[in-house]
Order: C-alpha cells, then structure tokens, then sequence
C-alpha cells in the first residue's frame, strides 16, 4: 500500500507541475514510512522537500500555496500529530471557499497514517475521523487496500477542495484481519494489492461491497474491513460487509440499499465509541431505514479509553468481538 | 543578587490603568531621521539594533529628514493623505451605522491609517497581503470601490461574500487582499506559505503577512518566522503593535523581549521597527521590505509603532482598560495630522484645502453608504437568499447538503 500511495504523488506529479509534496522527513529520506521515497530525487528540492516540526506550519503553508494555485499534498507524520493542524484545517482550510464566495479556494490534500495495532501506544495510534467528518467543508477519506488508496489519493489531489487522507497504517504491509498472533498475508498475495499502473481514480463519495450477503449489513473502514471479513468467516454468518471509502461526502444510496435488504446493521471502527463516526452512521440508518431495521443498530469501537500500549489487542475491536455483535444482531 | 526564598509569580502590569494619568514616557522615541538605511543586502547581524530604535521620518516640525525620506512626491503624498482621510471617513460613517442597527459589528482603524494605507503603495499589482480585521487602508488605498465594502459589511443583497462573514472580513484576489479569518494568526503562515509557492513557481510576486501584538503569542506566529527564515520566502511580516490587543496591554503578549520586532532576531530575520504614524516612514520602511523579498535576499519584519485610539471594535468600551486621555498623551501623534502638517510645510496644502477635502471625502462616503443602504442593511431591504447559504460549501454540492437544503424548504 505503501507504494501504491507513491505511486498516486508520482503520477499525480508528473502530471501536474503545480502538486508540490512536503512534510516531516519527506524530502532526501522519504518520509518514515517511505511513502515519498524517490520523489525528491525525480523533481527536485522544490517539489518534495523537508519540512520543520510544525503542524499547523505545514498545513498553514499548504494553505497559503493553495490560494496561490498549487496543489500541495502534505505529509502529517502521525494523526496523533495532527491537532496543532486543527485550526489551520477548521477554520481555514475547510472554510476558504465558503467564506470568501469563492473568490479564493484550498485544493489541499493532508495525507496521515492512522489508527493501531502496531504497538504505537497512545500517540501512534489513535483514528481522529470523526473530528474531520464534523467539520463543514472538508471531505475525509480512509482506503483500505493499495488498488483504491492510488485511485482515491489522485482523485483527493485532483480534488477542487481540502481533502483529509487517512492512511490506517496497520494495512500498510497487508491486509489485517485482527488475529495479531497470526502471520499477516503481503499484498502481493491478495487481489486488491494489484495496482494499476499509470492514471486512474476511485470516485470520492462511493463505497465499495467488499462481500455480498443476506443476513446483516457490516459498516467498516479501513482496518476493520478485513475484521470484519474475518468475524463473517469465522461465525458463518453471511454478513454483508460495505468498505465506506469515503466518509464524507458518504455514500448514503449503497448503506441504505444495503440494510434495507438485510433489516441489521453492524457498524465497527477502531475510534472510539462516544461521538464516534459510527454514532452519525447508525442515526442516519435509524433515520432512513428504520421500517426495515428488525433489530437495533450495533456498533463495535474502540472503548472510551485513550488508546493504551499494552492492552492492544484488548482495546482494539477484533474479530471475537465483531463475531459477537453479529450474533447479537441476529439473535435482537 | 535576589534572595532565594518563596517564588514569587509575576504578571506585568501596564503603567498606567483608568483614572490614572497617561505616562508614555518609558517609550523611548528616536529623534527623526536618526535611523540609518541600510543597503537591502545588509548582514542582519549588523544592524540587530534596529529592532530595538524606531525609524522615523517626519520630525516635530513636520519636515521629512534623514535617509529614509525623499522617496514620495508631492502628488503621491497628498493621494497618500486622501487614503487616510477616506478611511477614518468610511470609519466613523460605519461605526455609526453599526450603532443605529444597521449592522452587527464594525472595527475601526482611528489614529493607524497610516500603516495600511502607505504600505499598499509600496506593493506592486499581484502581490498578496494576509490582512487582519485592521488593514482596510489596504483596499481604499487601492481603488476598492467603498460601496462594495459597505456592502460587505451590511451583508445585504449586494455583498459579493453572500452574507456569510463577519462584517469588514473582506475579500479581494484581484486586490491582493486575501479573505480575512477572525482566528488570529492563522494567516500568517499562510502567507509565508504563499511567498513560497510564488518562489516554487518562480515568479515575481511577494506576500505580505500581518498580525497584532497581542496575536504574536499564538503558535502560528513563530511556525511562520521559523518557516520564513527556513525557506528564505519572499515575504514581509508586519506586526502592528497599537499597544493593546482588546484589554491586554501589549506588555502580556511582548514578555521580556523589549520589543515585537525582536522576535525576528532569533530567526536571523532582518527587523526594523518604524514609527507607525509617519506615512513616509511606514512607506520607506515597506518599500525596503518588499525590495528585499523581490531581490530573493528573503523576509523582512517590520515592527508599526502605533496606538489604537478607538475601540477594538463595537464591541468593547476602552474607557473600562485604559485612562480616557491616554490616546492624547501618545508620542507619536495623529498620522493625517502629521502628513497634513508636512504638507503645508511644502506649501502644497493648506488648512482651508484640508477642511475642503474633508467636506468632498464625506460626501463621497455618504453617497457610497446611500448605494449600499439601496441594496439593504442587515436587518432592512435586499439580503442574500437562504439558498446561498447552502452554496460555496464545495465546489459542487454534495449530497447531505443537497437533502439539508430541500428539508430547509429553499
């Protein structure tokens, strides 16, 4: 995925002179998980360069240079890094627009890595989505494969608008299914590790089926997308498991010709419960879908803790829980 | 040496609070024309006391001394005096309308004209300025028609923003003032950001960023010197320090660094300060900032000495802070007075031609508000439609807002 996630700069920036790259250790180093690696060395120093340790200075730039008329896609190191940002995304990136009638705009990409499960502790791990999805004028992305991250990354950079691009780190080497005991599959060995080469984009706003089923309706996202596979498989229950993509603007149509169909809906993300992405998801099926609904809307998250070290795999929704609250639908 | 002992916690205090008499006289005040000029390719090591000096241009007698002066000519100077008049003109009008109802909010600029005013005329067309609330000098001083301003600050039917912002929060691409944020400081590394992608584009156009005091102390301030100083971006960073940011003298905000310009100096940044009511030192100094940043030789920060003599804004009532008379006592005097001052000294002004103009300027300001009120004040005639409320969000409307919009029955 790693590659795929370059490969969308590179090609988005040998097309366009006008997208600039830079971020924390992203320049002559390519950044600490490599996704710029190389792109300094092919267009040079003023294209993908190094940055100080100043969020919301590097995100403020951004800003700056999009009402210039470049199209730069910055690097946050970690999400947890990402809130000396926060004003600068808040009030000016996702405002912009709106607030000068148009008159100046921010295509800004702010790409991060995401969410847990790789022993980062509290401050390498955390999933901040649902603080981008409240906020009016952004759109926030979470792929969960190498073949959409390059599709939904140039589509994010060709985007006339500041897009959030949520990178879940523990899918960076393959797909994860939650069984952190087991041997992690590469994605050399899984179909949608297949990248295309050149020019392509997943549409922003469209979810994909990840598995067709008949019984409930499983809402996830990055990460949680393989656990839930997982919990389907492991419980035999035939889950109809939706990968969102985009979580804002959402993809309303497909959820609810999904759970209309299935009458249960099981929401699972890694963040946190309270407030949570999954809250906004399961009120709007509630809203739009509650003469299908034969049983209340679950949701499976992380719990209202800060995201803890050694306790991990307890804190982190597995496939055991997930297992269990399809179960429980299916039992309401 | 002190004792050691018990801590003792410190907050400073400003000299003087309301029923005291005024006291400006630890504010050190450079005679004019004292200040050297350095070449624009100076080492900013040698001239590290010019962030601690003022430059001044205009002396007591209203003479232009030294060797920042000279630049301007007569017809510029007196277009320059103009500017200022027009805005405190626009100001009180405004102010005005925003105490018989007619808007929600109005900031006013009385006694820092200068600074904004003269510094737009250092600018070439397509640089770009990252105003705060406080710069309008920079859009009169450019030809921004005073009706769309008003407008603005009416949100009526007329208002080029839709209604959506605070009144005075304009914007204007084409007259390089970029749309004002009422979060302080946030636009300062934008636009240091900017000048950058300007540098990147290779181009010939510069930014100029400003700030208060008081909002030096937020983060985004020192992301911007740290970011400006890095990349040598072809900027020049204003601080206007009117001595108080709402009711916090500009002391909180300063802390022991003596003054605002300092704060360049750990940057390597070159830092001037400049007397912020002299309309040719403010455009001298400006001039030599916005040279450096063209010539690639990197940002400059600039340090306006001023006083804000109104209000903060609508707001707030100064008299609760600050002694009544204090504005008085403030050394540096009045900008308009000033240059009026030098231009009868020149013998191409007069006060008959200044009671004159004044007269011109105000019916001009009352035509443009009579425009404006014709396509409505805040609460009365022509607005903006509820359905622009829901446009600008995006590019194009996604589909939440598309719902929202059709259950908003618009």
């Amino acid at each position: 995925m790693i590659e795929a996630i370059r490969d969308a700069m590179d090609v988005s920036m040998g097309r366009d002179e006008r997208v600039v790259v830079f971020g924390e250790d992203v320049g002559f180093f390519g950044g600490v998980f490599r996704c710029t690696q190389g792109l300094q060395a092919k267009y040079g120093k003023s294209r993908c360069f190094d940055a100080p340790i100043s969020e919301a200075g590097i995100v403020g730039a951004a800003i700056g240079m999009a009402a210039y008329g470049l199209k730069p896609c910055v690097e946050v190191q970690f999400a947890d890094y990402v809130y000396p940002a926060y004003d600068q995304i808040v009030s000016e990136a996702a405002r912009l627009r709106y607030r000068s009638n148009g008159d100046f705009t921010c295509p800004i990409v702010v790409r991060m890595p995401t969410g847990g499960g790789i022993f980062g502790g509290q401050t390498h791990s955390q999933s901040p989505e649902a603080l981008f999805t409240h906020v009016s004028g952004l759109k926030v992305i979470v792929p969960s494969n190498p073949a959409d991250a390059k599709g939904l990354l140039i589509a994010a950079i060709e985007d006339p608008d500041a897009v959030i691009f949520l990178e879940p780190k523990r899918l960076y080497n393959g797909p994860f299914d939650g069984h952190h005991d087991r041997p992690v599959t590469p994605w050399s060995k899984h179909d949608l590790g297949e990248v295309a080469d050149g020019h392509y984009t997943v549409p922003l706003g469209k979810a994909a089926i990840r598995r067709q089923g008949a019984a409930v309706t499983v809402l996830a996202y990055g990460t949680m997308v393989y656990v839930a596979e997982a919990a389907a498989a492991e419980t035999g229950i035939d889950a109809e498991i939706i990968d969102l993509r985009t979580l804002l603007p959402l993809d309303l149509e497909t959820i609810v010709a999904s759970v209309t169909k299935t009458g249960r809906c099981v929401v699972v993300h890694e963040a946190t419960l309270t407030s949570g992405f999954g809250a906004e998801l399961s009120a709007l099926v509630q809203e739009h879908c509650f003469y299908h609904l034969e049983a209340p809307v679950v949701r499976v998250a992380g719990w209202d803790t800060p995201y803890p070290h050694a306790q991990e795999w307890d804190y982190f929704p597995g496939p055991a829980r997930v297992g269990r609250a399809l179960v429980e639908t299916l039992e309401a | 040496m002190a004792d050691a002992g018990m801590l003792r916690f410190h907050v400073p205090e400003p000299e003087v609070r309301p029923g005291g008499t005024p006291d400006f006289s630890n504010v050190t005040i450079p005679k004019a024309g004292s200040a050297p000029r350095p070449e624009i390719d100076v080492d900013p090591r040698t001239i590290r006391d010019m962030a601690f000096s003022i430059i001044r241009v205009l002396n007591r007698d209203g003479e232009a001394v030294g060797p920042w002066a000279g630049l301007l000519s007569d017809q510029e100077l007196l277009e320059g005096l103009r500017h200022m008049m027009t805005l405190r003109s626009f100001d009180q009008r405004m102010q005005m309308a925003q105490r018989q109802g007619k808007t929600s909010f109005y900031m006013q600029h009385l006694g820092e004209e200068a600074v904004s005013c003269a510094f737009r005329k250092a600018l070439t067309k397509g640089d770009m300025n990252f105003p705060t609330y406080r710069q309008a000098g920079l859009l009169i001083a450019d030809g921004y028609p005073m009706v769309t301003m008003m407008n603005q600050i009416y949100s009526n039917e007329a208002d080029p923003l839709k209604g959506r912002q605070l009144p005075i929060m304009y914007s204007s691409k084409e007259h390089g003032f970029f749309s004002i944020s009422g979060n302080l400081a946030t636009q300062y590394i934008q636009a240091v950001g900017w000048a950058m992608a300007s540098a990147i584009s290779n181009d010939s156009r510069i930014a100029a960023a400003w700030i208060g005091d008081g909002s030096t102390a937020e983060s985004d301030f020192h992301a911007a010197l740290v970011f400006a100083s890095t990349y040598k971006a072809p900027v020049v960073l204003n601080v206007v320090n009117n001595q108080w940011a709402i009711s916090t003298f500009q002391g909180i905000a300063r802390g022991g660094s003596g003054t605002f310009a300092a704060r360049g100096l750990g940057f390597g940044i070159p830092s001037l300060r400049v007397d912020g009511n002299d309309y040719l030192a403010v455009h001298a100094v400006a001039k030599w900032a916005i040279e450096r940043a063209r010539r690639n030789l990197g940002p400059t920060l600039v340090e306006y000495v001023t006083y804000r003599v109104g209000a903060h804004s609508s707001s707030d009532d100064p008299s609760a802070y600050r002694p009544k008379a204090e504005s008085d006592a403030w050394p540096l005097g009045d900008p308009i007075v000033r240059l009026k001052n030098h231009l009868i000294l020149r013998g191409v002004w007069s006060d008959e031609r200044h009671a004159q103009a004044e007269a011109e300027i105000l019916e001009t300001v009352i035509a443009a508000q009579k425009e404006a009120e014709s396509h409505g004040t805040l609460h009365a005639g022509g607005k903006p439609s509820t359905r622009d409320m829901f446009e600008g969000v995006y590019a194009e409307m996604p589909p939440h807002l598309r719902r929202q919009r059709q259950q908003a029955g618009v």
